[in-house]
């Protein structure tokens, strides 16, 4: 290949060819990394992100009963279920729900339900906290905002919602007292 | 076009370095526009003076407002009760945006009716589009602001609704977010796109005008100019026209500023923000309870969110589905008919979308919602094919004067044609 004066080899490409490709590659890669700085800025910052748990103290709850605490500035639902409640989560044949999960593997201890308290179609909090609200027609929780009604293990049972309401990480540290997260 | 001749000396000193008044003078007084224009045409030019009001109400209320989850809703009020005249520019700009969406949607109904979106005014429509989807951003996390349940809760719900996304939904939730849940990271990214849109609706206002004057305005006959007798100069023909609807506007406008500031909005956005509890009847604001109808029509959330995009998606290639050479209604008997079973469809799904999600609300929303997809889709293709359109005037002239009238001085119709 004998080089001339602009560098061109045999096959017609210049040195200048290989400057532009280089130099316009190292714009390109340099762009997309600025770019990408400006779209993780956008994610959760470190100290949303540490995770803070919560501690909870069963001891005051009674049968039937529900409290909400906060975990992850997300409302996070305890429920003491009744005999019955119980009775009517596990009896409910796996192929009669949307997103089929037994209620042993939802609960640590079949007395205790914890979930995330967030409906799982469009965020609203469900009703069934409270001994007035209305529970939806399973007897467990019932969201307002687009009738997604949800039974005594928080599975899905009618209306838009995909999913169960989540069971978020707990483990109890001693028979009255579990910590989320 | 040769440059006018400007008596003013400084005038023409300016001119001669920075041609904005050879400019305004061509925009004003050359440049033609079809003399037949009903008043649905003033609308757009109301669209544009509500931005204008929009942007300067909304730089003064920046000047008290504080983005913050535990001053947002006090700042608000205080801007409303302690700062002098901050009741008025907060209620300007509160109803200023109803009146906003009032008006961009008799525009758009305006185009529907009259064929303005087909050849040559494709990309004018296309770019109305995209106005009208930033509107729609701009306006929801303006709603945000004020940090009251229904600004908390709406935006929960609408942020939610990219959690349909399979895979990667969750991971743009939390982007969107900054955090777990709706919060301070979301106020303050909110406030700051809800500054900057406005700009860029300026800047696509100003593409969509270029467009606009690149072919001109269409008119209720949806024909060309046939020449000089059939167009008027904008100035001050539509000037004097436009002031007047701008009158009548401002009347009914100052009617809900000054005696019924609430009532286009929710009683409940007046309660602080408690991510803890929902209200229990979500509605997001009037101008968006239809596309809220199309939404809950779905049992599947994926699929409703997708049509929910969709019923406005579908408007960007409406000049592709309606295939008719005929762009007014006037000659269009079929489509005529349509049209307003659109209208009232619209209605109805707004009508839905502002009640619970239960009963025979979900089968008229559903019914509503098919029938609003249909007529895109399956009407306007059909009704371009087998529609017999009714006979076209051969100009705007035509119907008034009587006969093809060659322009005065006799120079051949259609010398004016623009390309």
């Amino acid at each position: 290949m004998a080089a001339t004066a602009d560098g061109a080899g045999g096959d017609g490409v210049t040195r200048r060819d290989f400057l532009e490709y280089a130099a316009g590659g190292m714009g390109a890669v340099g762009a997309a990394a600025a770019t990408w700085a400006l779209i993780d800025n956008m994610n959760p910052a470190a100290d949303t992100l540490a995770l803070s748990t919560t501690e909870v103290d069963l001891e005051p709850i009674e049968p039937g009963q529900s409290i909400t605490v906060v975990w992850q500035k997300k409302p996070v639902f305890v429920r003491r279920r009744t005999e019955a409640e119980i009775a009517q989560a596990e009896e409910t044949p796996l192929d009669s729900l949307p997103d089929p999960m037994a209620d042993a593997d939802r609960v640590q201890k079949a007395e205790w339900l914890i979930l995330v308290g967030i409906c799982t179609h469009l965020g609203c909090i469900p009703l069934g906290q409270k001994g007035t609200d209305e529970k939806g027609e399973y007897g467990g929780w019932f969201c307002p905002c687009h009738g997604s009604h949800y039974d005594t293990s928080g599975r899905i049972r009618k209306g838009p919602a995909p999913e169960n309401l989540a069971v978020p990480p707990y483990r109890f540290l001693d028979d009255t007292r579990i910590l989320i997260g | 076009m040769a440059a006018p001749k400007f008596d003013n000396p400084i005038v023409r000193w300016i001119d001669y370095r920075l041609p904005v008044f050879t400019f305004m003078h061509h925009e004003m007084h050359e440049y033609p526009t079809p003399k037949n224009l009903n008043y649905w045409w003033n609308f757009g030019s109301l669209a544009g003076f509500m931005l204008i009001v929009l942007i300067v109400t909304g730089i003064v209320l920046a000047m008290n407002y504080t983005p913050h989850v535990d001053h947002a809703f006090d700042s608000v009020e205080r801007i409303r009760r302690d700062v002098p005249f901050g009741w008025l520019v907060q209620f300007i700009h509160m109803n200023g945006a109803s009146f906003f969406f009032i008006v961009v949607y008799i525009h758009v109904f305006r185009g529907l009716y009259y064929g303005s979106y087909k050849s040559p005014r494709e990309i004018l429509w296309i770019l109305g589009v995209v106005i009208m989807l930033l509107m729609m951003a701009t306006a929801f996390m303006g709603y945000v602001l004020p940090w009251g349940q229904m600004s908390f809760w709406g935006a929960t719900v609408i942020t939610n609704l990219f959690s349909a996304i399979p895979l990667v939904g969750e991971h743009i939730v939390s982007w969107l977010w900054g955090g777990f849940a709706v919060d301070n990271p979301t106020l303050n990214r909110f406030y700051s796109l809800h500054y900057l849109l406005p700009f860029v609706i300026v800047g696509v206002v100003v593409l969509h005008v270029v467009a606009l004057h690149t072919h001109g305005s269409n008119n209720p006959l949806g024909i060309e100019l046939r020449g000089k007798q059939d167009s008027i100069p904008f100035h001050p023909y539509y000037t004097v026209k436009d002031f007047f609807g701008l009158g009548l506007f401002l009347t009914i406008f100052c009617l809900f500023v000054f005696f019924a500031p609430d009532y286009l909005g929710h009683p409940d956005n007046y309660v602080p923000a408690n991510p803890l509890v929902t209200p229990p009847h979500i509605v997001p604001e009037w101008y968006f309870l239809p596309f809220y109808a199309i939404l809950r029509a779905i049992p599947d959330k994926l699929l409703g969110v997708v049509a929910m995009f969709a019923a406005i998606a579908v408007l960007f290639i409406l000049p592709w589905l309606d295939r008719s050479p005929v762009r007014s209604a006037r000659f269009r008997p079929i489509y005529k008919q349509v049209f307003w079973l659109l209208v009232i469809d619209c209605l109805v799904l707004g009508y839905i979308g502002a009640k619970p999600a239960e009963g025979w609300y979900i089968h008229i929303g559903r019914l509503a919602t098919v029938y609003y997809f249909a007529h895109f889709l399956v009407i306007l293709p059909l009704l371009s094919v087998f529609e017999r359109p009714r006979p076209l005037p051969l100009s705007i002239g035509e119907p008034v004067l009587g006969g093809g009238s060659p322009p005065p001085g006799g120079a051949g119709g259609g010398a004016m044609e623009r390309a």
